[in-house]
């Protein structure tokens, strides 16, 4: 991997980056109770006794979560563990009912697998998966709703999530803010967890060492508490350089856990108390090991959606650049869009020119999801495919996709009803051409040693027909007038 | 009629059937018997409203003739199992105002089949004891006394309450549950009958959690056929559950007489300790004799990792317990501390007020083995050890279907006796815990009487899921040993 140097007082460190990385599982029930699990919803109003620990209640593993885990798993190239266990995991709070979060220590469900993050320039680099397990998400403790008292909302104790833990792979905030970008990609094309960082699904702890370029690796801190792309690259180039000055000047690094203060801007270690926990973890009694049968997992190997590299080099082979894939399929919505308009009839090449240079430029500026853009794919389908049959120009087209953006409609009836159609008549265009060259002649004794003025009088001719000119013919044959080779 | 009380789970079915007592005669019986008991301690909480109104609505399903396998057969019920509505303690002080929301599986399977609710018995304190003299509510007193002595005695633990409500006729029959031989302990002590049956026979869901992985429900009654009776109804496989089994459940009763000519009966060498009181042998030996006289072919078989189970046991009880009851934290429920404005001092105190001196000293047990460090010396160790006890026993049962051993290391004690010294109270469960550490079902029965006149038991030891041999023959000892004794009821006001 390309490595970003960090240059220090004695030469140059590299940074080592490391993710665990919490997603919350997309399913209708939690981990081991019947509760809902939807976002937002009325303080502790989905919460069963096992959630709350009751006395007596026992969990009882959901199988919607596990085949999402699998999947997940599968999504990433990893080893799925036939047998693993549940864990306890034992501290006290009050966001923790049991005082044990269930867990997977020893024997996760999925074991080694890879990611490929992309990079900038079209590069692509590996990023190794050591693991990931279940586990139950804790509830959330309201400290500002009462200045005398603390609250507890328990709807979101119990609730699955997946934690995804890299190895080491990183060497830059860039690569580990790709990595989260692709792995989010990933779990939103196989739908086992939404992604959203904002409502708090996707989540990164990150671990960052530094070191001199082919040195051992050096001791890392694990940063809690970054719940955001921007603030996980800002917790990594403060926490890097941080240790690089701690180092320099003489010091250790202490392996701690620090918490990112994105108001600040820094990491600063926990107080002792938080983190000196010894979380005597041991097998989950009350639960069996869990067992997997492999045709089970052949089944939802089968099942398995394509995910975004195999979109990816789908997409170049379609004759798209790599820039442009890449672009389309790190959003689902925006991959979807694309083939939606393929299925409408629109090639390849020009639909994603037109959406990642027009319509998707349009909907950032009006602050739009795909989802809620205002032109339909078979739209935008129609306006690709009316320039490929010389119907409107480029310059048309986005009149045209003005027209349905603000008002709606069936493009090729905009079109229509408009005028909009572009002039392939020759003669018309000819007249054009000879009106140019005849008012120009300056121009085209300098057109014979400088061929690229012949863009000028394309540019000419367009203007006085209002763009309705095919600027292939235009430029054919002003070149033919002014005696230059066409080159096609 | 005689007295109502003294009919047998059996004998109170059949009466009721026959409509020669109602549930509601029965049921007040019972109520009238239990207030004249309270000096006994056997019930923390007791139901009598409820009782009867349970009853009476047997008593209508009776006369439509839709009567089920219990119908308005009077029970009490361990204080360990949650019942909806009636508070349910665990014997502690930090549930002392706990009211379930919720009814746990067996006490449901037992009011389907028509069962009423007497109340709620005493346990030590989340039936971590073998006295029941760990209860934040009062020791219970066992209805048995020494030849020529007033001397209290514990009824045995954790189901001391319930043993002694069996043993005094406060009920028919109870519900208990078994750890370490919480079931079959106080049962020997008692003169009672208690199985423990196999790890996953009955639903575990809605009984406070002791050791997840040792915890078992089971009957206690007067008579072998009433274990048989009570057990039918409790156990079954329950989704609620992931660790029990979906296995059928036979008519425990319909075999009980096929007696035990052809049967080979294990006798465990290491079962003969050191120290014990030569009446123990001397019973066990009696007993062996008794099946071979029936026909049983008696076999000397050995489990030689016996003498790790109690160690094995104190590692993994407590580890789980520490665990297990990490949830009373006076946050959600049960008792909190007054006074408290830190979330530190809340757990401290609202933990330290409500947890008794057993209890807490099993969570520091239970604490520092797994604590890093120590987990591979003492939790990962024991439960290679605990493999290991599985292990003998599956050699054993090559060479035998029945393992017969004594239940106790003695008769009950005094109060207070073990009081100052745990691993003497400890060592009450040597014969019990290698079942619960094996997962296996076990049964005691009432075999004879101490010199001093006081009752002592016998334990059968069966194959995973085998309770029907077991309770088959128990019903053979049962019968040998002709066990007639009651204690004279020298708590009712003369």
């Amino acid at each position: 991997m390309s490595a970003k140097l960090i240059q220090g007082s004695t030469g140059a460190w590299e940074i080592v980056v490391g993710l665990e990385v919490h997603c919350q599982v997309l399913s209708k029930a939690k981990l081991f109770s019947g509760a809902a699990t939807e976002f937002g919803a009325e303080p502790n109003s989905q919460v069963s006794y096992v959630d709350a620990a009751m006395p007596g209640m026992l969990p009882v593993i959901n199988r919607t979560c596990v085949e999402q885990a699998v999947r997940t798993g599968l999504g990433l190239k990893a080893k799925v563990n036939l047998t693993s266990v549940f864990d306890r995991k034992n501290y006290f709070y009050p966001d923790l009912p049991a005082g044990y979060q269930i867990s997977q220590y020893k024997n996760p469900i999925v074991g080694e697998g890879e990611v490929f993050i992309d990079l900038a320039g079209g590069e692509s680099a590996r990023v190794g998966i050591e693991r990931l397990h279940m586990e139950q998400d804790a509830g959330k403790s309201l400290h500002d709703q009462d200045p005398d008292h603390s609250y507890v909302d328990l709807n979101r104790a119990g609730v699955c999530l997946m934690e995804i833990v890299s190895r080491p792979d990183m060497r830059s905030s860039e690569e580990a803010a790709a990595f989260l970008k692709k792995l989010r990609a990933i779990v939103r094309y196989l739908g086992t967890c939404d992604g959203n960082m904002d409502e708090g699904s996707m989540r990164a702890d990150v671990n960052v060492s530094v070191r001199k370029p082919g040195a051992p690796l050096g001791t890392r801190c694990e940063i809690k508490n970054v719940n955001s792309m921007r603030f996980i690259a800002q917790a990594i180039e403060f926490e890097a350089r941080r240790q690089v000055d701690v180092l320099e000047s003489g010091g250790s690094i202490k392996q701690e856990t620090r918490l990112f203060d994105a108001k600040a801007g820094e990491t600063r270690p926990m107080r002792s108390k938080e983190e000196a926990h010894d979380y005597r973890y041991f097998p989950d009694p009350d639960l069996l090991p869990l067992v997997l049968e492999q045709a089970w997992v052949d089944a939802i190997a089968a099942s398995l959606p394509e995910l975004p590299d195999e979109k990816r080099a789908r997409f170049i082979k379609m004759g798209l650049s790599a820039y442009d894939a890449t672009v389309l399929v790190a959003e689902k919505e925006a991959a979807d869009y694309f083939e939606a308009m393929l299925a409408a009839g629109a090639e390849g090449k020009a639909a994603a020119n037109w959406l990642n240079n027009e319509y998707f430029g349009r909907l950032n500026k009006a602050g739009l999801a795909i989802a809620d853009g205002p032109v339909s794919a078979n739209a935008n389908s129609a306006i690709v495919q009316m320039v490929s049959e010389g119907v409107i120009s480029g310059k048309t087209a986005k009149d045209v996709l003005d027209v349905v953006w603000s008002e709606g409609g069936d493009p090729r009836a905009v079109v229509e009803s408009r005028g909009l159609t572009q002039v392939t008549d020759t003669g018309a265009i000819e007249q054009a051409v000879d009106a140019v060259i005849a008012a120009n002649p300056d121009k085209v004794a300098a057109a014979k040693s400088k061929p690229t003025l012949a863009g000028w009088f394309v540019g000419q001719v367009m203007k006085a027909t209002g763009g309705k000119a095919n600027p292939a013919s235009v430029n054919a044959m002003v070149k033919a007038r002014l005696g230059l080779p066409d080159e096609g | 009629m005689s007295d109502p009380t003294d009919f047998t789970l059996a004998e109170a079915r059949d009466a009721v059937a026959a409509k020669k007592i109602s549930s509601r005669e029965l049921t007040a019986a019972f109520i009238k018997a239990m207030e004249a008991a309270r000096p006994l301690n056997a019930y923390i909480t007791e139901t009598p409203e409820r009782a009867l109104e349970m009853a009476a609505a047997s008593d209508a399903r009776l006369a439509k003739g839709a009567a089920r396998p219990l119908e308005g057969l009077p029970l009490g019920i361990k204080d360990l199992y949650c019942t909806k509505g009636v508070r349910t303690t665990a014997g502690s002080n930090i549930l002392s105002n706990f009211v379930p929301p919720y009814e746990s599986t067996v006490t449901q399977n037992l009011w389907d089949a028509g069962a009423v609710l007497l109340g709620k018995t005493n346990l030590d304190e989340f039936a971590m004891g073998s006295s029941t003299e760990t209860s934040h509510f009062g020791p219970t007193v066992s209805p048995w006394r020494a030849k020529n002595s007033n001397a209290k005695l514990v009824p045995g633990g954790s189901s001391g309450g319930s043993a002694t409500a069996v043993s005094a006729n406060l009920c028919l029959a109870a519900t208990g549950t078994d750890t370490g031989g919480s079931i079959r302990q106080p049962a020997a002590l008692t003169g009672s009958v208690g199985i423990k049956p196999t790890y996953g026979r009955c639903s575990r869901w809605g009984i406070v959690a002791f050791a997840s992985s040792l915890d078992q429900a089971g009957p206690m009654t007067r008579t072998v056929r009433d274990a048989a009776i009570l057990l039918k109804a409790m156990a079954g496989a329950d989704p609620k559950d992931s660790t029990s089994v979906d296995t059928p459940v036979p008519d425990y009763e319909a075999g009980l007489e096929l007696g035990v000519k052809g049967l080979r009966i294990g006798i465990p060498k290491e079962y003969r300790v050191e120290g014990a009181p030569p009446e123990i042998d001397a019973l066990w030996s009696k007993a062996a004799e008794w099946l071979r006289g029936e026909g049983a072919e008696i076999v000397e078989v050995s489990l030689p990792h016996t003498k790790h189970a109690l160690p094995t046991y104190y590692i993994v009880a407590p580890a789980e317990a520490s665990s297990n009851l990490a949830r009373y934290d006076g946050v959600r429920y049960g008792r909190r501390a007054d006074g408290v404005s830190e979330l530190i001092d809340l757990y401290e105190r609202s933990r330290a007020e409500g947890f008794g001196a057993e209890v807490r000293r099993r969570i520091m047990i239970g604490t520092y083995v797994l604590s890093a460090g120590y987990y591979d010396a003492y939790y990962a160790r024991a439960q290679k050890v605990r493999s290991l006890i599985l292990r003998d026993f599956t050699r054993a049962f090559e060479k035998c279907d029945v393992l017969l051993t004594p239940a106790t290391p003695g008769p009950a004690f005094a109060f207070g006796a073990n009081s100052d010294d745990p691993v003497a109270m400890y060592l009450n469960d040597v014969f019990t815990v290698t079942v619960n550490l094996a997962g296996l079902p076990g049964l005691v029965v009432p075999g004879g009487l101490s010199a001093e006149g006081l009752p002592l038991g016998l334990q059968l030891i069966g194959k995973a899921f085998d309770e029907a041999t077991v309770l088959r023959v128990g019903r053979a000892v049962e019968s040998a040993a002709n066990f007639t004794a009651k204690p004279q009821p020298w708590w009712r006001a003369p």
